[in-house]
């Protein structure tokens, strides 16, 4: 599985700007399940038909990452944010753009006390020195990702943007297994999450399901002097309760509980007081749509060097499985 | 384009803050009934007017918001003076020596503050708090305020519009009658698909009317008219001058409430350089607009943004510059004109359909 996730990790996407992803999990996926489409938002609709209830899995696809804004004459970018960036975790880091473009992010050196720094304090270095050569190298409106590459070590992946192509590897891994039931699952791959889970709520729109769950990463409780939650990496998915954008229903949850349970799968709780899912937006989509959450745990999110552990990977395909029959 | 600056200029010198669009709806309506096949106003105030097309292409919904920044009165004081609310995002120093008028019968209004002979240090140092500010309608007591207006009153500048400069005009509410004027254009011209034209309310305090317009629309595909931010004078360095006045209209890449359909952005460059209109980006990523809104409605909607920029938007006298009004026209006009009848609403081979 590690092959796949580093795949999907090496896949270029932004949020607006996820095709590659979607085309990378298109080709994966092509003959494996019944039916593929992809909506005006660019989310990926992949079904899996069934005559019993209609379950809808939800990895979003994008990244964060940064937006051309302005180019200077001296060939310096500014930026603006794709989803949420802090300026200290991203002084120093290595970019790259669609085309292949590389830069660096670095700082206004004249800024008295680096607490004090902001992102319009802030540029992307491209080696370019002028405003022509640097044109032609990215336009305005060109978005770029952390440059960084995934290892194995130990049993734990480092990688940028496991959140959240570790959403995506889980569910299509899972659709690949392709889980032996009645029910009709819609393993759905959506856009803009970063930026305000916007793809899945035209997706759940399109789809209407009985129940939803979004796959995605949370945040672990077990680094030096972290803010307190009881989330470990390496002692199981987590079956979310609440996050910022969602209290999970109790049909939901608790049908997670009793699968987990019953096929002895390691789990934590997930209690996020800040960051949402797309289990924010579905579960108010249309009429009202059950849902929650299945979430991997994952150290350092946001940074270019999120680090998750393969057994909470493994155990997470297999409990959404166990959910889904 | 005459016509239209007039048009324009009408426009802002009706009042219509947020949930009070009626005077504003009620002029539009006047002058597009004739261009239009057919219109209505939903529950909540939009004005939808409806242009069936020559042939079969994608359901085109353009937008403008009709409603424009203010104040709701709050309470009447008993020596007659009134406070106030904001209504969408207004801040104290634009506030202070401003004429107002309120109501349906537009009683005149100012507001007040303490003047610079009685002010402490600090106070002169530091920004208006809005609560300290009142409105004076010249009334002696609460009674006799109470005989001219009532609590929930709107409150709008009044400030006529001026054509100055070099082809410039200054004016209330250019955000967003500028977007309305242009889209009133468009309406007298018909195109090859259908174009629901929508004339929104509440955007100011959260894109509201958009919500519900695109919701009976279902469009595939919507263009939102606007007036954006323009920030372009002396000590502002050139990555953080939002947009330039007279370099052309404005397009949206990305902003807090959207990232623009890539797609569509592109082919409005194109359409902008083979007709040779100028056009700039938006540079900075603050602010929202309805597109935010319309895209995530139902199943999704492909959108773009053209704006004009408006230098001290959110005040009485926000200035735009002429030909940048034009030009907007001008280039959503073509725009519209080049979707013709085949456009990919997919991004990528294998998707759903094509229309």
């Amino acid at each position: 599985m590690f092959e796949l996730i580093n795949k999907l990790a090496g896949a270029y996407g932004p949020s607006g700007n996820e095709k590659q992803v979607s085309a990378l999990i298109r080709s994966i996926l092509k003959d494996k399940v019944d039916e593929i489409r992809e909506d005006a938002l660019g989310n990926l609709i992949c079904v899996k038909k069934g005559s019993g209830k209609k379950f809808m899995l939800a990895a979003h696809m994008d990244q964060i990452g940064v937006i051309v804004t302005f180019i200077d004459d001296k060939g310096f970018l500014r930026f603006g944010n794709i989803g949420g960036l802090r300026p200290q975790v991203i002084l120093g880091q290595r970019v790259v753009f669609e085309n292949g473009t590389t830069g660096v992010i670095w700082y206004e050196e004249n800024i008295d006390d680096i607490k004090k720094l902001k992102l319009d304090k802030m540029y992307i270095d491209i080696g370019a020195t002028s405003r022509e050569e640097a044109e032609g190298m990215v336009k305005l409106g060109d978005q770029a990702v952390y440059a960084a590459d995934t290892k194995l070590q130990n049993g734990k992946i480092i990688s940028k943007c496991m959140d959240n192509r570790i959403g995506c590897a889980i569910l299509v891994q899972m659709a690949l297994n392709s889980p032996k039931t009645e029910n009709e699952i819609y393993y759905v791959f959506t856009a803009q999450e970063e930026v305000g889970l916007r793809g899945a709520r035209t997706a759940a729109f399109g789809i209407v399901p009985d129940m939803a769950l979004a796959v995605d990463v949370t945040g672990t409780g077990d680094t030096p002097e972290s803010k307190p939650m009881a989330v470990r990496l390496g002692a199981g998915p987590t079956i979310k309760i609440k996050d910022a954008s969602v209290i999970s229903h109790p049909a939901v949850k608790d049908r997670l509980i009793e699968r987990a349970k019953s096929a002895n799968i390691p789990y934590q709780f997930e209690i996020m007081t800040f960051g949402g899912t797309d289990a924010g937006s579905i579960h108010i989509t249309a009429g009202g749509i059950p849902s929650g959450g299945v979430s991997v745990p994952t150290r350092h999110i946001h940074s270019s060097a999120e680090i998750v552990d393969m057994k909470d990977v493994e155990n997470a395909v297999e409990l959404l499985e166990h959910f889904v029959k | 384009m005459k016509e239209a600056l007039n048009n324009l200029k009408k426009l802002t010198a009706l009042d219509g803050i947020s949930g009070e669009e009626k005077p504003v709806r009620e002029y539009i309506i006047s002058i597009i009934k004739d261009y239009v096949d057919n219109y209505y106003v939903d529950n909540m105030g939009n004005l939808i007017t409806y242009k069936k097309g020559r042939g079969n292409g994608p359901k085109v919904m353009v937008d403008a918001h009709m409603d424009e920044v203010g104040l709701m009165v709050t309470h009447i004081t008993s020596e007659g003076l009134l406070k106030f609310q904001t209504v969408g995002g207004i801040e104290g120093r634009v506030l202070v020596g401003k004429r107002v008028r309120i109501g349906e019968t537009c009683v005149p209004g100012v507001i007040g503050y303490k003047p610079i002979h009685l002010q402490e240090k600090k106070e002169r140092a530091s920004a208006v708090d809005i609560k300290q500010l009142t409105i004076d309608i010249g009334s002696k007591d609460r009674e006799r305020a109470e005989e001219k207006v009532q609590v929930g009153d709107m409150v709008a500048f009044s400030y006529d519009p001026v054509e100055f400069g070099d082809n410039k005009l200054m004016a209330k509410a250019l955000d967003n009658r500028v977007g309305c004027a242009v889209l009133i254009e468009l309406l007298k011209h018909s195109y090859e698909f259908d174009l629901y034209g929508c004339f929104t309310v509440q955007e100011e305090v959260g894109l509201k009317g958009a919500k519900t317009a695109s919701y009976q629309i279902m469009p595939d595909i919507a263009l939102i008219l606007e007036g954006t931010t323009c920030y372009d004078v002396p000590d502002t360095k050139e990555h953080d001058m939002s947009t330039v006045s007279g370099d052309g209209p404005v397009l949206t890449l990305m902003d807090r409430t959207v990232i623009t359909d890539r797609d569509l952005v592109n082919k409005i460059i194109d359409v902008a350089k083979n007709n040779k209109i100028p056009y700039q980006f938006k540079r900075t990523i603050s602010g929202g607009t309805n597109a935010g809104r319309i895209q995530a409605n139902a199943e999704g909607v492909k959108v773009a943004v053209i704006a004009v920029p408006c230098r001290y938007i959110h005040t009485p006298v926000s200035v735009m510059d002429i030909s940048d009004f034009e030009n907007s026209y001008r280039l959503s006009k073509r725009f519209l004109e080049s979707l013709g009848v085949s456009i990919d609403l997919y991004r990528e081979e294998g998707g759903k359909e094509y229309v």
